[in-house]
């Protein structure tokens, strides 16, 4: 065979490894019973798959090929090593008549075998660092290298988590299952919660020099698509509107030097149309349900902003409704303040500035930076400098992100500049 | 697999009564469970104030009065299950009257060959 034609196969591997190799991983893990064992058999199987394909052409069913290829490998290494360790030949015999069942990879099993990555992943058993560690490994396949730079530790660190995962999912025997009907409000809400930390971790770093890191935000909407396709739940649609919506505004939301643009002050022109199209039809599908949850209420909120032509002429009335029912579905101080913000729009800066004042009262956001930035920006607004610079500056102490703080210190300045 | 429920809560919150309560759900609950199969043991235990610790230093036995650490929610009693998972246990876990008030932990058990058996 000529180079080019080996080439050409090596690429036709590849692009079956990116489409397929989660899916061929997820069927691996319920017929081996083990993690490890599944992604030893998955790298066997696309091994031969090298050799094997640039000699006889890609099979029609790739994965069914793989799927079916790994399975052999990890009994016949199961077998070599009975030679030396005699219980494994008792394994290897019950793995092979349990697993000989052709039908166990046709489509709906193996559909269903993604869903049971995810859910395993996202147990609540498992610390939630660990949840995402293994969502992102598992059932995106980024490496422990890749998920250590998104998250700025130390791979060691993340192979750690992970292979404490495998432990626990094996020691305390965490089910490879789809949740029961009863469990599964409860269950999906995990695993949603673990998606939109990936996303937010994406979009906004907690710490570090950029506010964007948009592969895990794209990582973050890739897993709400297949999600939806699998398990299409009201609020897992919500989410993935949720996602898209927010990140429509990516390209807005810093300036070219890395430096935050607040939503009012945004160039919308820089929206992404597309996204802003489908997250909006997403939320009506998701409002038509009658479960309506707090993913789908904070993307409808997105959604009214995403259709303003700007801040001004922005359905405040709307908003303040939405923030209404939020804050009695899933009540919290974060969506009081958000609620206070958009009375203020609505209503003018002096009733968004008592309710504010009244949250802080209570102590409840006392150590959160943007509490004290909303009422710094409130009291810019009535002409209350003193107060609006103490507030900044209180904001200014409390955020370790670097555009955050120099855009604060933008407004320090800004308020300096109106008093001298 | 075989799975341990140590059942935590303040020990002082139970009126006799709701003791009382609590007992009988309890075993109610190990009768449901026992007709599934899963059901190997349980017990309330007496309260902290009861307890003797034992350490051996040096050869040296050390007896004290009270637990292995004062906690704001004591070990109060147990259940000892078989359970398909971990999904399972935590199933029954969650069916534990104290559940509602402390917190149930569930522990897998390590199976050690050559204890004796009944």
């Amino acid at each position: 065979m000529s180079k080019d034609e080996t080439e050409r196969v090596r690429e036709q591997v590849d692009a079956v490894y990116r489409s397929e190799s989660r899916q061929v991983l997820a069927t691996l893990i319920r017929l081996l019973g083990d993690f490890d064992a599944a992604e030893e058999a998955l790298h066997d199987a696309f091994a031969v798959a090298v050799e094997q394909w640039s000699r006889d052409g890609v099979p029609a069913n790739p994965r069914a090929w793989l799927v079916s290829t790994g399975r052999f490998k990890a009994i016949d290494g199961m077998r070599r090593r009975a030679r030396l360790d005699a219980s494994l030949t008792e394994l290897a015999k019950q793995l092979e008549s349990r697993t000989s069942d052709a039908e166990q990879w046709d489509d709906g099993s193996v559909e269903d075998d993604r869903l049971r990555l995810i859910f395993t992943c996202c147990h609540p058993a498992l610390p939630p660092e660990a949840q995402v560690a293994m969502t992102l490994r598992e059932v995106c396949g980024l490496t422990t290298d890749e998920i250590a730079r998104a998250f700025l530790t130390k791979p060691p660190t993340i192979a750690q988590r992970i292979v404490r995962a495998k432990a626990k999912i094996r020691d305390a025997r965490i089910p490879y299952a789809v949740p029961s009907k009863t469990d599964l409000p409860d269950r999906l809400d995990a695993v949603l919660r673990v998606v939109y930390l990936v996303f937010n971790e994406g979009y906004s770093a907690s710490s570090g020099g950029s506010l964007t890191r948009h592969d895990l935000s794209g990582e973050a909407i890739r897993l709400g698509r297949v999600l939806i396709e699998l398990l299409p739940e009201p609020e897992a649609v919500g989410l993935l509107a949720l996602m898209l919506l927010q990140d429509s505004r990516r390209a807005a939301r810093t300036s070219p030097t890395g430096d935050l643009i607040l939503l009012e002050d945004q160039d919308r022109s820089l929206w992404n149309r597309d996204q802003i199209a489908e997250g909006t039809s997403l939320v009506e599908r998701a409002l038509s349900s009658r479960r309506i949850g707090p993913y789908t209420l904070q993307a409808a909120i997105a959604a009214v902003h995403a259709q303003a032509p700007s801040a001004a002429a922005t359905d405040w009335v709307r908003i303040v409704g939405l923030y209404d029912v939020l804050s009695q579905t899933d009540p919290s101080p974060v969506v009081e303040l958000n609620h206070a913000a958009a009375v203020a729009m609505r209503d003018g800066p002096s009733a968004g500035l008592a309710l504010i004042d009244a949250i802080l009262a209570r102590g409840d956001l006392g150590n959160y930076h943007l509490a004290h930035a909303a009422r710094a920006d409130l009291c810019r607004r009535l002409g209350r400098t003193a107060e609006a610079r103490t507030s900044y500056e209180r904001a200014l102490s409390l955020t370790q992100q670097e555009p955050e703080q120099r855009f604060l210190k933008r407004r320090l300045a800004a308020l300096s500049d109106q008093t001298s | 697999m075989k799975y341990m429920l140590l059942i935590y809560g303040d020990e002082q919150a139970l009126s006799e009564t709701e003791r009382q309560e609590c007992y009988t759900e309890s075993t109610q609950l190990a009768h449901e469970i026992n007709s599934n199969g899963q059901y190997l043991a349980a017990n309330p235990l007496h309260p902290t104030s009861m307890a003797t610790s034992v350490r051996v230093r040096n050869g040296k036995r050390l007896v004290t009065d009270g637990p292995f650490a004062e906690t704001r929610e004591q070990l109060g009693g147990y259940f000892l299950i078989d359970a398909k998972n971990l999904d399972e246990a935590i199933a029954i876990a969650a069916r534990i009257p104290t559940a509602r008030k402390g917190t149930v932990e569930v522990r897998p058990v390590i199976e050690i060959p050559g204890l004796p058996t009944e």
